[in-house]
């Protein structure tokens, strides 16, 4: 089945595979506790591959249990960012009428706010946990996914087999459910995937700032302290190097996975 | 009387001018009456709104001598069918066909028989085999008749024909042709039959109502 999806779906799938893996099994695959503190600053060796942090930590058992709360981060926010706008995407181009007119000022709205710096603003206001750093990444981001939803149920609906779906007595309900929603497979998959790397990212620049998650590794934290405790300055590139390449994978992976899902669900199509 | 339109008229938003205006006709019970038109004259519009797709800007719609509000509700709802000139698209392309055959005996709130289902739509040239397919996989001509079995499964008064045809190959266009008098002849239903073709309204149709002419 694997053998006929194109080659960037496969890469993409691999990379993705390995990074879920390695976020799966941390615990076991970490050679050192990551909060464990010991002798700051050593250089990559065989003991610690990527060396310590400033406080000692082992770099690189931070970067195996930082792909933990990236991946929840991405993978959470992406689900309800998706959700939320094929909800409203959906009702909007459906329905019709007041109800898309609404929907669609909010939704102009969410899009003319720039989203870091809201991001940025909810994170720095609300306690930073992992719940309401997710509501922060969402609140905004579910916008464009909205707006391609509509304009494809906008197309849909004039199909004849959703007109006839009317005559017979279908309910709205039953209609989006079961008729439009399968059609929107194609954008839903590309969208969610495209926002599990775009919430990776944001998390990312949110733990940079030092608004992550407190208490627990991210790679975004990594980099974080990388700078603020003159990693970068000191050249230590095993202390920066190694989150951004982490960082640049997995949403090189995500989107991978949504240009050879693109290319597959659009040949089937 | 199965269905009376008065002074149709419908009026797209952000258009200037009516797209059809003052339509009125009237239906009998097992008849056929033919909609003629160019393309543009707002055939299809009137279809629609007689089968409760589009709402009218205008005029008032009667089914068995009752006045219809939009949208049509009970009875009416279930009486008044339509077929579309484009088969293919007449199933969702996510169902496997024996799904979408199915769908009216949830509407109508009755259990489905499949051994009686089946034996149905062998009237329609549609067989078993075929239900497991999805539409892609049948051609214009075999969803066209099953289309047509799935609205005679509402148990419709009146079926709105949207140029039935019109997509299909010549063989295609006989064998629907012959089935639509066949069902009409066997259940008594009645006909709104649009067409561009002159030909074939005056050889199917009982009476024809010209639109865009006078």
């Amino acid at each position: 089945m694997l053998g006929k999806q194109p080659i960037a779906f496969k890469v993409g799938l691999f990379i993705l595979l390995i990074i879920l893996l390695v976020g799966v099994f941390a615990p076991i695959l970490a050679p050192c506790d990551p909060y464990q503190m010991g002798t700051p600053y050593l250089r990559p060796s065989a003991q610690h591959l990527l060396g310590t942090n400033d406080l000692g930590q082992d770099i690189f058992s931070e970067l195996l249990y930082g792909t933990r709360i990236s991946l929840i981060i991405g993978l959470v926010s992406a689900l309800a960012v998706t959700v939320a706008g094929v909800c409203i995407g959906m009702l909007s181009g459906y329905l019709g009428g007041w109800w898309d007119r609404a929907l669609m000022e909010v939704t102009a709205v969410a899009q003319a706010i720039p989203s870091l710096p809201v991001t940025i603003v909810l994170a720095a206001f609300l306690s930073p946990s992992l719940w309401n750093i997710i509501i922060a990444i969402c609140i905004t981001a579910w916008s464009g996914t909205a707006r391609i939803i509509r304009s494809r149920v906008l197309q849909l609906k004039e199909l004849p087999f959703v007109k006839i779906e009317q005559t017979m007595g279908a309910s709205h309900g039953y209609i989006m459910a079961r008729h439009i929603l399968p059609n929107l497979f194609d954008i839903v998959f590309v969208r969610g995937v495209l926002a599990v790397g775009n919430a990776m990212l944001t998390e990312a620049s949110l733990s940079f700032l030092g608004l992550g998650v407190i208490g627990q590794k991210s790679w975004g934290g990594i980099l974080h302290y990388a700078f603020f405790r003159s990693g970068i300055i000191n050249g230590y590139w095993w202390w920066y190097l190694p989150p951004i390449l982490c960082i640049s994978l997995s949403v090189l992976g995500f989107l991978l996975l949504s240009y050879g899902g693109q290319q597959q669900l659009g040949r089937r199509n | 009387m199965v269905l009376e339109a008065v002074g149709l008229a419908k009026r797209y938003p952000g258009s200037a001018r009516d797209t059809v205006s003052q339509v009125s006709f009237s239906i009998g019970s097992g008849e056929t009456l033919g909609l003629l038109g160019e393309s543009g004259s707002g055939k299809s519009t009137v279809g629609q709104m007689v089968a409760g797709i589009l709402r009218p800007t205008a005029g008032r719609l009667f089914f068995q001598g009752e006045e219809l509000s939009f949208p049509f509700r009970g009875e009416a709802r279930r009486g008044i069918q339509i077929l579309f000139q484009h088969p293919e698209v007449s199933f969702n392309p996510r169902l496997r066909l024996w799904d979408s055959i199915k769908e009216p005996y949830r509407f109508r709130r009755i259990p489905c028989q499949e051994d009686a289902l089946v034996e149905f739509l062998a009237q329609f040239g549609i067989y078993r085999e075929h239900l497991g397919r999805y539409p892609r996989e049948l051609s214009g001509g075999e969803l066209q008749r099953l289309a047509l079995a799935r609205v005679m499964l509402m148990q419709p008064k009146l079926v709105v024909l949207d140029e039935p045809t019109s997509m299909l190959d010549v063989i295609s266009q006989a064998q629907v042709v012959h089935l639509l008098e066949e069902v009409q002849k066997r259940e008594g239903v009645s006909y709104l039959f649009i067409s561009h073709d002159q030909i074939l309204c005056r050889r199917f149709c009982s009476r024809i109502l010209e639109l865009g002419g006078e």
